[in-house]
This record gives C-alpha cells, sequence and structure tokens, in this order.
C-alpha cells in the first residue's frame, strides 16, 4: 500500500502533503487527552508495536499477500488521534531509514493509510459500539468490522487520488470495482487479526483497551448481609478490577460478523457507485467519440460498468463481485498453500 | 512488508556524503525528487540524466550497485501494476509484439517505472548514509514539531526490542509444533501480537516512570548543533540544482 514517488502527479503529492501537515498539526494538539500524561514514551513503543505487526503477512493471492495495515488497531487500542500520529511516524520512519514508501508521496501515504484508516476504523467501530451490548467484550467485533470497513475506504481514497492526479486515463468504475474486490479480501485478513488480537488484549488488560474505556462493569461489592453495593471507581485506571470480565469473542462470530458487513458494504456501496456515467465517459458521449473507446477490453463484460447491463442491477453485481472474488481468492489461497506445503504462510 | 524491515539500511562510512548534515541531505533530496516527479514522462533523455546524478552520489557515497539492486524489492508491487497498465489503460492503442496495448498506458507505466525507481535508488541513498541518530536530529533541525520528533525516536530505539521480542515469540510458537497453514492459526497469531502489545505498551510506561524519576518534564533537552558550514550547503545543493538543469536542457531537445 505504500505508495512511490511519480506514482501520483507534483499537485496531487503537494495537495496531499498539506493534507497530512494539517492533520498531524490537529492529532498534536487532541492526542494530549487520549494518553494519560504527556507521555511521548507510550507512542513511541506503540508504534515500535505497529511497525513489528506491519511485518505479519497473510496470503491474498497469487504473489500478492496482503499485511496488517494497523490503522484500526491502533485507534481501538490508544485512540484515533494518538494512533494518527503513531501511523504517521511509522510512515516517515519507513520513508526515510528504509526507503519504502517514496520521500514526496509521504503526505499521500500519510493520508491514505495513517488517516483514511484510523478516521474510519475508529468511527465505524464507535458506530457499532453505540448499538452493541455495554460490555467490554463488545469491543472485539465492533474493532473487526472497523478494521475490515477501513482497508477498502482508504482503497477507495486511493482511486480517487489517482482518478484526480494518476498519471494514466484507466477507466474510473472498473479500478474502483477491482481495488475494492481486492481490499475487501485484504480487509478481511486485516478485520481476523485486528479482532482476535483486540480481544486477547481485552482478555488480559481491558484498562489498556482504549475503546473499552467505558464499557468496563461497575466494581460490585458484597456485603455480610448478602446485599450488593456498587463500588464506583475512581476516575483513574482501575482497569485492573475489571479483568474477569474480559470474554472471548471466537473465531466463527468475528468472520460470520465479517462477512455480513462486507455484504452490506457491497450491496450498498455499488447502488451509490455509479447510477450515472463517470465524467470521463459522458464527455465521450457528449462530445461523440465514445465510438474509439469500443475496443475496452472489458467493454462487453457484463458487470464491467457497475451498471445495468444484461439486466443486471448494481447492486446485486456489486454483490456477485465479492462473492466472485472471494471464492478465486479461496480457491488461489488453497492452491498458493499446497503448493508452498513447506514454507509458513501465515506467520509472523 | 516483509523481515527486509527489521534492519536498518545504515551503511557506515565516512565519505563526504555521510558527513553531510542530515537534514541538509533531506531537503536536497526532497528537492532533488519534486523535480523528478513533476517533469513530463515523454522526456526520456531527463530521466537518464536524474539516473547519472543518482549514479555519481552512489560513487560519492562508496555505495556499491549491490547493496543497492538487493535493497529495491520494496518496488516489486508497483512494478507489477506498472506492467499491467498498458494492458488495461484506455485511450488509442498499439500493436506491440503482437500484443494491442494502450499508448496511454505504456506511457504511463513507464512514467510510474523510472520515477518510482528513481525515488527508492534516492531514498536508499539517504537511508545508506544517514544512521538513525543523525537522522532524527535533522528532522528536529528541520523544526518538525518536538513531540513528534520523540516518538519517532523512541519507536527507532525500540523498534529492534518489539521485533526481536516477536521473533523470540515465533520461535517459542515453532519450537512447540505450531505451523501457520490454516486460517484458524490466525487466532494464535493474533494472540502473539495481542501478547505484544501489552508487553510493548507496558515496556512504554515503565520507560516513562524511569525517565519521571530521572527528572523528565515533558520535553527531552535540546542539544545546540553548530550551524551548516556554506561549503556543506553548496554541496548538497548541486543535486537539486543539477536535476533542474537536466530538467530545463531536455526542454531544449523535446
Amino acid at each position: 500500500m505504500h505508495v512511490p514517488d511519480g506514482f501520483l502527479d507534483a499537485q496531487t503529492s503537494v495537495a496531499t502533503g498539506a493534507v497530512a501537515a494539517a492533520g498531524i498539526a490537529v492529532a498534536l494538539r487532541k492526542a494530549r487527552d487520549e494518553l494519560d500524561e504527556r507521555s511521548a514514551p507510550l507512542a513511541g513503543l506503540t508504534a515500535a508495536f505497529v511497525f513489528a505487526g506491519q511485518m505479519i503477512n497473510f496470503p491474498v493471492g497469487v504473489g500478492t499477500s496482503g499485511h496488517l495495515i494497523g490503522g484500526a488497531l491502533a485507534a481501538v487500542l490508544v485512540g484515533p488521534w494518538t494512533a494518527v500520529l503513531v501511523l504517521s511516524v511509522v510512515l516517515m520512519i519507513q520513508s526515510l531509514l528504509f526507503a519504502d514508501g517514496g520521500l514526496t508521496a509521504l503526505g499521500t501515504n500519510i493520508t491514505l493509510i495513517g488517516f483514511t484508516t484510523v478516521a474510519v476504523g475508529w468511527l465505524v467501530t464507535r458506530a457499532m459500539l453505540a448499538v452493541s451490548p455495554k460490555r467490554p467484550s463488545a469491543v472485539v467485533p465492533a474493532a473487526a468490522v472497523g478494521a475490515l470497513v477501513s482497508v477498502p475506504a482508504a482503497a477507495t481514497v486511493f482511486v480517487l487520488l489517482f482518478a484526480a492526479g494518476g498519471q494514466a486515463s484507466l477507466p474510473f468504475g472498473p479500478l474502483l470495482g477491482t481495488m475494492l474486490g481486492w481490499h475487501l479480501l485484504i480487509g478481511i485478513g486485516e478485520a481476523v487479526i485486528t479482532g482476535l488480537t483486540v480481544s486477547a488484549v481485552v482478555a488480559v488488560r481491558p484498562d489498556l483497551v482504549y475503546a473499552a474505556r467505558n464499557l468496563r462493569p461497575v466494581l460490585a461489592l458484597r456485603q455480610a448481609d448478602g446485599t450488593l453495593i456498587n463500588a464506583t471507581p475512581s476516575p483513574a485506571r482501575t482497569g485492573r478490577a475489571g479483568t474477569s470480565a474480559g470474554g472471548r469473542v471466537g473465531l466463527r462470530a468475528v468472520l460470520a460478523g465479517g462477512a455480513l458487513a462486507t455484504a452490506l458494504i457491497a450491496g450498498a456501496l455499488s447502488f451509490l457507485a455509479s447510477g450515472s456515467p463517470d465524467g470521463l465517459e459522458r464527455v465521450a458521449e457528449s462530445e461523440g467519440f465514445a465510438d474509439s473507446a469500443r475496443d475496452h477490453a472489458f467493454g462487453n463484460f457484463a458487470f464491467a460498468d457497475y451498471g445495468e447491463i444484461a439486466g443486471i442491477p448494481v447492486g446485486l453485481a456489486g454483490l456477485l463481485g465479492v462473492v466472485v472474488t472471494v471464492i478465486i481468492g479461496l480457491a488461489v489461497f488453497r492452491l498458493v498453500r499446497r503448493r508452498t506445503d513447506r514454507e509458513e504462510n501465515v506467520n509472523a | 512488508m516483509s523481515s527486509a524491515h527489521s534492519h536498518l539500511l545504515y551503511r557506515h562510512g565516512d565519505s563526504l556524503v555521510h558527513r553531510l548534515p542530515a537534514h541538509a541531505k533531506l531537503l536536497a533530496l526532497v528537492g532533488f525528487m519534486l523535480v523528478v516527479v513533476a517533469t513530463p514522462r515523454d522526456r526520456y533523455l531527463a530521466f537518464a540524466g536524474y539516473a547519472l546524478l543518482l549514479a555519481l552520489v552512489a560513487v560519492a557515497a562508496g555505495v556499491p550497485a549491490k547493496f543497492i539492486a538487493t535493497r529495491m524489492i520494496v518496488e516489486v508491487p508497483f512494478v507489477v501494476f506498472a506492467v499491467l497498465l498498458p494492458v488495461i489503460a484506455t485511450g488509442p492503442r498499439v500493436d506491440v509484439l503482437g500484443l494491442s496495448l494502450s499508448e496511454d498506458g505504456l506511457l504511463a507505466g513507464w512514467n510510474i517505472l523510472a520515477k518510482g525507481t528513481l525515488g527508492v535508488v534516492a531514498a536508499i541513498l539517504l537511508a545508506a548514509t544517514t544512521d538513525a541518530r543523525a537522522m532524527l536530529i535533522g528532522l528536529q533541525r528541520l523544526r518538525l514539531p518536538a513531540r513528534l520528533v520523540e516518538i519517532a525516536a523512541f519507536m527507532v530505539r525500540y523498534a529492534d526490542v518489539v521485533v526481536s521480542d516477536m521473533q523470540r515469540m515465533r520461535v517459542a510458537r515453532e519450537s512447540r509444533g505450531f505451523e501457520g497453514r490454516h486460517l484458524g492459526h490466525l487466532r494464535v497469531i493474533a494472540q502473539s501480537a495481542g501478547a505484544l502489545f501489552i508487553r510493548s505498551y507496558e515496556r512504554g510506561e515503565r520507560v516513562h516512570l524511569a525517565m519521571l524519576s530521572r527528572g523528565y518534564a515533558g520535553a527531552m533537552p535540546l542539544v545546540e548543533h553548530a550551524p551548516v558550514a556554506g561549503r556543506a550547503w553548496a554541496s548538497v545543493a548541486a543535486l537539486p540544482l543539477a536535476a533542474a538543469g537536466v530538467a530545463v536542457a531536455s526542454g531544449w531537445f523535446a
């Protein structure tokens, strides 16, 4: 996902650089409320953790493995503003000391990976928590769905940036469709690892999970006569009291929730995606040079424009796209797994 | 992306490029890359000129070509994309070796390949000649917010610790017969990740307390640095200026 130099034109790079600088400035102010004191070591160690976590690879398809992005994970664990700082620092260090991600594309990468995944992951997690039962374990499926949505969201922003400052005239609809399909797969991997990681932390130290801060049960004391009284915890960190409440949510629940959310997103988003022809197509039609684009590689393919071609409505096309992508992905995954029998597939 | 992450690119040396102050090198590199990115993609000569400039820097810094080549793997996913572009892009098409390719896509693929490669090589040269500490001081001198530099400093200092923590956990898993082969095994990996987070966070708490007990009051003491000599600026500015020269000159020939 790390965009290299020259992928987007100079104007777009400079614009996203300005967005990145402004966002970091805001995050620097807001992050003070999230970590108890103004402690750089905690944020620095979290950055080191995200850096290490990004080495966790999971296979997606032929020759491609997605790696954990960690935006939603960091937001859930240490809070969104600190997460923005942490991800930005990780990207900066990767660009400067590891030549990973272009120097002039640093603003783009921070906007894509640092802001989009954190913001979307956090907002979706919050929305899920609002409708979940109020206990710490509710944060696990919420975080998984947040992570799931965050990856295709970043892919969408990337496609928008590419449409604005990309160097090739790619058809917008199919590009968006391909990117979304691919990144939904990566998102599923991200969701599973994020959910299970949060689950492991919630089970041991629920007080460390930022998103679960207000979900800890009130400490209840049983008196000699058997009545329960609430011992209101002080606002300071008293989290260790709630340790026993950290329940586990199984892999199956995480997967089921993820599948449901995927289907919902694909169905809903693709209805919004392109009811009308996009800008270039419309210009082409009105200028009368649409004919010259006849040999577009997938033009006659039933789902090519995510519109109502061959009588298949948009939402269904999107849904089918996801199903097909997942089936192909699973098939490829099996194939690759069988072939690389001795290699570690899912390992850090 | 891979384990290549875990060790720094820095190569110890004592060349002119090594001795230049980090923030000056950083500025020069950003200037150089901005010129490269802004160059129209059909000025092929200009890109050859940029490559020559980077080769000169590499020679001056004593960084062997093999070192650079082996560290260019990070670019691979985008190379794949660049190679695919001529096939999937729209617009007028040309026949190359019996394949109908998009003219625009060919140019765009070349553009990404050329600029991306120059960027990666330039970044490798910067990382190879600047150690982490010097880079952090450079960022500080570029007036990056102190808090951001502090977070980056802690990250750089503890990345090795956290990564080796993670590798020890992997050794422990594997010595108990674990093989990550089934999707369900992700649970084990994720539990390690959870444990890794708790360890990292608690280490952060300990470090913070240790700092407080040694008189930390919210800001690291600043070390004063000697101003950069004019000659250093001159040698640093040579790279972006030469690049700009190449860009202008290629405009005459185009």
